[in-house]
């Protein structure tokens, strides 16, 4: 099991809970998540537009000025506008958790294609290879992947990638197993099409929705995972505006300023449940759909 | 049942050994001379003799593949290697280490399987506002990372309201806000997982008969559903010890506790490798037995799955 895994069969079977309704509208939480999204693309396309100041102004007589109207998140301890720089540091922590995941969704790709089509050798090879790696749990895969390799984003990014792989393959199995048997994919075998062709037609376009949702719920869990690298210093270092590396210097103030702390980590929390409401929505479309 | 706990014990046997293995070949692709890093880095400017007197007491000087074997072996007697930074024993390092991290990991554990039981039996099965509600608890609690709510918790109840002490004094109140970061996320896993199985549970016949009988919603749900809730939580209770020995490593940082993961932290910083390697071997083999533990354990809960045929 992983806490991929997890995240992904509860979001499926909530969607089976929630009864569709054929309604038009989506619900009041994707709305808001979806916006939430939103507001992340701009931060990371063009920060310009949403930051309310320079994000390394420094202004000394400024420092450590409380939330206010002027100063939305407050300052730090130079006098930097904390709402600006994280929404400077959202393109880096994005980029970081969507990288990692491409990485960890490629390789589960790889190693559920093998595994539910090149034939029960490796099958079973590769199942062993995943149960291998389910038992670094967690953030030990990745602080192995950087003993090796140093610490820093590039390593933090294919260390989160790496260690969330285990995970995709042995849902990515798992979906293609069942479509694999399903009554279509028979139906086209019997019919005489090629391998390929019933590989291109149906199956691939048949996993897309599964995959969308996991990718969309694995790059919660990627930002989430980088980040806490960054904040033990493994990843992204502090003058840095990522996310996790904000945390770690805003940890000194923790006591006098709790709200270079509390933003930057409100932001990766609004993430992971933005990302896994909009995974139950396609979910939702999914199951629809069919 | 016996056939099925060797599949199990030679499975895990396996998956030791592949860790070791992955984990011994893993620490070669790193850069740099051994000798050198265990003789303090390559700016201690150690000397040649120096250099191969280490080669030779580390066996650095043999083929990879008589060190692979020799590290095996060693690992079978329990030996695993010196600390290159403290220079003592592996070994004796972890098992000084363990003891705390395990009792914060099992308090977690608890408080995690409380709070989630608590949340699933009071959300699930009544009104739409209920199960809205515990619905929002669990989606945020499970999107919580340790590092920040340990600042919050933190700051609210150290800096804020001065109830509890901000880093582990040893103390029990020293304990709480530890285990509450570690138990909070996981209790919103874990309650998404019990209300699934219990909304499942709800629909079974028996739980009409009871109704027939007369019982009581509460009486119901603490009599039979409860049962169907803890299955799937107990058979996750392996990955959450796991996930909360992962988390141990951030969990002790913040609040400056002894521990495995803070050991782990240290020594990933250090490039202590023995110690990492240590560290990376001893969950493999918690999780491992963890595992096999969990799987026997749901064959008690559950009769279903001791029937013949049934996995």
């Amino acid at each position: 099991m992983s806490e991929l895994e997890l995240r992904q069969s509860t979001v499926e079977a909530s969607a089976e809970h929630i009864a569709p309704r054929g309604r038009r509208w989506p619900r009041p939480g994707t709305i808001l998540a979806g916006g939430f999204v939103a507001f992340l693309v701009v931060a990371t396309l063009a920060p310009s537009v949403a930051w309310t100041q320079d994000p390394n102004a420094i202004a000394p007589a400024l420092a450590f000025e409380s939330p206010s109207f002027a100063h939305w998140f407050g300052t730090d301890e130079s006098g930097r506008d904390v709402y600006s720089r994280v929404v400077a540091g959202t393109g880096t922590s994005l980029l970081i958790g969507v990288t990692a995941t491409l990485i960890g969704l490629a390789l589960g790709l790889v190693l559920g294609l093998l595994a539910s089509f090149a034939g029960r050798v490796f099958d079973f090879a590769v199942n062993r290879v995943i149960e291998v790696l389910f038992a670094f749990p967690g953030l030990l895969l990745a602080l192995l992947v950087i003993v090796v390799y140093g610490p820093g984003p590039v390593t933090a990014t294919i260390a989160v990638g790496l260690s969330t792989a285990p995970g995709y393959a042995r849902i990515i199995r798992g979906q293609f197993v069942s479509i694999r048997s399903s009554h279509y994919v028979e139906a086209a075998r019997v019919l005489g099409r090629s391998p390929a062709r019933i590989l291109g037609r149906h199956i691939l376009p048949n996993a897309l929705v599964p995959l969308s949702v996991l990718a969309t719920l694995g790059i919660g869990q990627a930002i989430v995972w980088a980040s806490a690298l960054s904040y033990l210093g493994l990843g992204a270092q502090p003058p840095a505006a990522e996310w996790g590396a904000m945390l770690a210097a805003g940890r000194t103030y923790l006591a006098t300023a709790p709200w270079l702390t509390a933003f930057p980590g409100l932001m990766i929390v609004g993430t992971t449940i933005a990302t896994t409401i909009l995974g139950r929505a396609l979910a939702r479309r999914g199951q629809e759909g069919r | 049942m016996l056939r099925r706990a060797v599949a199990l014990v030679s499975g895990a046997a396996f998956v030791l050994w592949a860790v070791a293995t992955l984990t011994f070949f893993a620490i070669r692709l790193i850069p740099g001379d051994p000798a050198q890093a265990i003789l303090g880095g390559p700016g201690s400017q150690a000397s040649q003799e120096a250099l191969d007197q280490v080669r030779r007491e580390y066996g650095l000087d043999r083929p990879l593949i008589v060190q692979y074997l020799a590290m095996l072996g060693r690992l079978l007697t329990g030996d695993l290697g010196h600390s290159y930074a403290l220079k003592v024993p592996v070994a004796d390092l972890l098992s000084s280490q363990l003891g705390g991290t395990m009792l914060l990991a099992v308090m977690a554990l608890v408080v995690a399987w409380m709070l989630a039981l608590g949340l699933s039996l009071w959300s699930t099965g009544r009104s739409r506002f209920a199960s809205i509600i515990g619905d929002g608890i669990e989606l945020t609690a499970a999107a919580l990372p340790h590092f920040w709510l340990a600042g919050v918790l933190i700051a609210v109840f150290s800096s804020g309201l001065d109830w509890l002490p901000p880093v582990s004094t040893g103390t029990p109140a020293g304990f709480v806000l530890p285990v509450v970061t570690l138990a909070v996320p996981l209790a919103g896993f874990l309650a998404q997982v019990m209300r699934e199985s219990l909304l499942d549970a709800m629909q079974q016949p028996f739980v009409l008969s009871a109704r027939a009988r007369g019982e009581s919603t509460t009486g119901i749900r603490l009599r039979h559903t409860i049962r169907h809730a803890a299955l799937p939580a107990i058979s996750l209770s392996g990955w959450a010890l796991g996930w909360l020995l992962s988390g141990a490593v951030v969990v002790e940082t913040i609040f400056a506790m002894p521990g495995l993961g803070r050991t782990l932290l240290q020594a990933v910083t250090l490039r202590d490798i023995p110690v990492v390697t240590g560290v990376v071997l001893l969950v493999a083999l918690v999780y491992v037995f963890m595992t096999v533990l969990t799987d026997l354990a749901s064959r008690i809960a559950d009769p279903r799955l001791r029937q013949e045929g049934a996995r």
